[in-house]
């Protein structure tokens, strides 16, 4: 197609060749500029300069899958946001949590949005749960650079298998490290500065197969935790009613719960903790 | 040693136009037709996977006749252009037009500087907030480009087609009204067919539904297509096939193009978006539709 390259506004050669279904793959050949993971670095670490998004958790439920995240954003000692949104939708059946620098986050989770969309559109399939997971580590794999720079985005995936084995849960959990290590996890996971005290928090609430309503609880009260302990995580501001993002992934797809519903669940669980600080919790 | 004959550029052009125009006549048809509540996409195909209808981007849809792995090619390359430009402007500034026009460019320069034209006919069709701001586009083998109101068909028998429609289009139909004028237009021309309707299984029917907030393009296939085909009330979505879903609503502060993949702009959001907690309604494969 060599002859529809010169001078003329058509498609460039790039586009008509037969090669793949990958966006990202698209992009690094006709405009890698556009690719996160390419450009130049500044020679000094930058992680300072920039605002970080914090924790998130995850838990399977009976049926599906939650991902929840906190609102804050944080630059050094100062809150940068408070009302970030850290969770997003990846497609219909999967959902995308980051941490780390906010704006490269945010960039990864468009091209990977567009990613999943651009497959579905080419195949006229959607790509299996295994094959999201796995192109998200690519991506991740491909800022190895930036995030030794101090600008490391880590995300934690989550979705809901349509090729679910009958008897295995639908809802999947896949977290990741810096170099793209890509790790199914068992029941729930987070990631994040407060990941170590949310994830303390589930190890003591969740349960296998609790009921969606009971696992919102137990991610609500996880990032309760995480706020209560890392003061990078924020936590359900009732002042301003911002409360955690939460998805829900089930057999009706990627749903995003209401605030109203969210903002009951945090203030059921302030209650419980009010309740009891009397015995010194 | 051979002389090379010497051919008018008239003389070439005819001859390709002359290839281009008899294998794409062997073709089945395609309609295009706009309805009260979007573009209805109507082929005669019998092959459930080689679709001649595809979508390019939230409001626009692909469909054509001719050589399979050729309109292939171009249908590729029109999701990479909606897709880039999407992704490095906005989903917004994608339209129909610069995808058309992009389209028109290539078969043109194809049909001049190649042996061989692409044996194809494709159209283009962009879906407006109603049945005026509608946009079909029509693309022949030589890279001409053609506005058509309210219908397109494409194929070996059009003008027996076009005429059929002529006479039974009406401007603001239901989806059913469309669908049955459509369907019996393309029998009326069709071997298989049989001098009645064309069978479900003949057919391949897609819809980019106006009424849809992002990705509007759906396949009808299935029991949706059987009920719609005998004018009954739509079933529950189940009919609908996968491969398009409608995510959940994005809230207020979701940056610009994000929070869900189909979000034209969620910039400062959509103020009674959160209050819906069942926006993917399929269940199994099926999120497309309205629930009903």
């Amino acid at each position: 197609m060599s002859e529809s390259s010169t001078g003329r506004s058509g498609f460039p050669p790039a586009y008509l060749d037969r090669v793949g279904s990958s966006f990202t793959d698209f992009l690094g050949a006709t405009a890698p500029d556009l690719l996160p993971g390419r450009r130049a670095l500044p020679p000094l670490p930058a992680g300072e300069l920039a605002p970080h998004g914090t924790t998130i958790v995850a838990a399977t439920f009976d049926g599906g899958v939650l991902m929840a995240g906190d609102r804050r954003a944080t630059m050094g000692n100062l809150i940068s946001s408070r009302d970030i949104e850290k969770v997003y939708a990846a497609d219909s059946w999967s959902v995308i949590g980051i941490a780390g620098t906010a704006g490269l986050a945010i960039e990864m989770v468009r091209l990977y949005q567009v990613e999943l969309e651009h497959y579905e559109k080419i195949e006229g399939m959607t790509m299996s749960l295994d094959g999201k997971a796995n192109r998200l580590a690519a991506m991740i794999r491909g800022n190895l650079g930036a995030a030794m720079q101090g600008l490391a985005v880590v995300p934690l995936f989550a979705g809901y298998d349509l090729d679910a084995a009958a008897g295995a849960s639908p809802g999947r959990i896949f977290s990741y490290d810096v170099t793209g290590g890509n790790y199914e996890e068992r029941g729930y996971s987070s990631v994040g500065s407060g990941s170590l005290f949310a994830r303390s928090s589930l190890k003591k609430t969740w349960r296998p197969g609790l009921p969606a309503d009971a696992a919102v609880r137990t991610v609500v009260e996880a990032l309760y935790d995480a706020a209560d302990d890392d003061s990078a995580t924020g936590g359900p501001d009732a002042v301003r009613r911002l409360y955690p993002i939460v998805y829900r992934v089930d057999a009706e797809g990627a749903v995003r719960l209401p605030d109203d519903e969210v903002g009951a669940v945090a203030a059921a669980v302030v209650a419980d903790r009010t309740a009891s600080t009397d015995q010194g919790a | 040693m051979t002389m090379p004959y010497y051919a008018s550029a008239e003389q070439v052009m005819r001859d390709r136009s002359e290839y281009a125009r008899k294998n794409i006549a062997r073709g089945r048809s395609v309609a295009v037709l706009s309805y009260a509540d979007g573009i209805l996409f109507i082929a005669e195909n019998p092959s459930a996977s080689l679709h001649k209808v595809g979508e390019i981007y939230d409001r626009i849809g692909f469909a054509a006749i001719g050589r399979y792995s050729e309109f292939e090619n171009l249908r590729v390359a029109g999701v990479r252009m909606a897709d880039l430009r999407g992704y490095s402007y906005n989903r917004r500034d994608v339209t129909g037009r610069v995808i058309a026009n992009a389209y028109a460019q290539t078969l043109g320069s194809i049909f001049t500087e190649s042996m061989k034209p692409y044996e194809v006919e494709l159209c283009v069709a962009e879906v407006g907030e109603g049945p005026e701001q509608d946009q079909l586009y029509r693309l022949t083998f030589d890279g001409s480009l053609v506005d058509e109101p309210d219908f397109v068909v494409m194929g070996g028998q059009s003008e027996a087609v076009t005429a059929q429609l002529r006479e039974h289009f009406l401007p603001g139909m239901s989806l059913a009204e469309a669908l049955r004028v459509g369907v019996a237009a393309l029998s009326s021309v069709s071997p298989a067919a049989g001098g009645g309707q064309l069978p479900a299984a003949q057919l391949e029917v897609a819809v980019l539904d106006r009424r849809r907030p992002k990705r509007t393009f759906r396949r009808v296939v299935g029991a949706a297509l059987d009920s719609v085909l005998a004018d009954e009330p739509e079933p529950p979505t189940d009919g609908v096939a996968a491969g398009t879903h409608a995510p959940s609503e994005p809230a207020p502060g979701t940056p610009a193009g994000l929070g869900d993949p189909g979000a034209v702009d969620t910039a400062g959001g959509n103020a009674d978006a959160p209050g819906r907690s069942t926006d993917a309604d399929g269940v199994g494969g099926g999120t497309d539709g309205e629930r009903r």
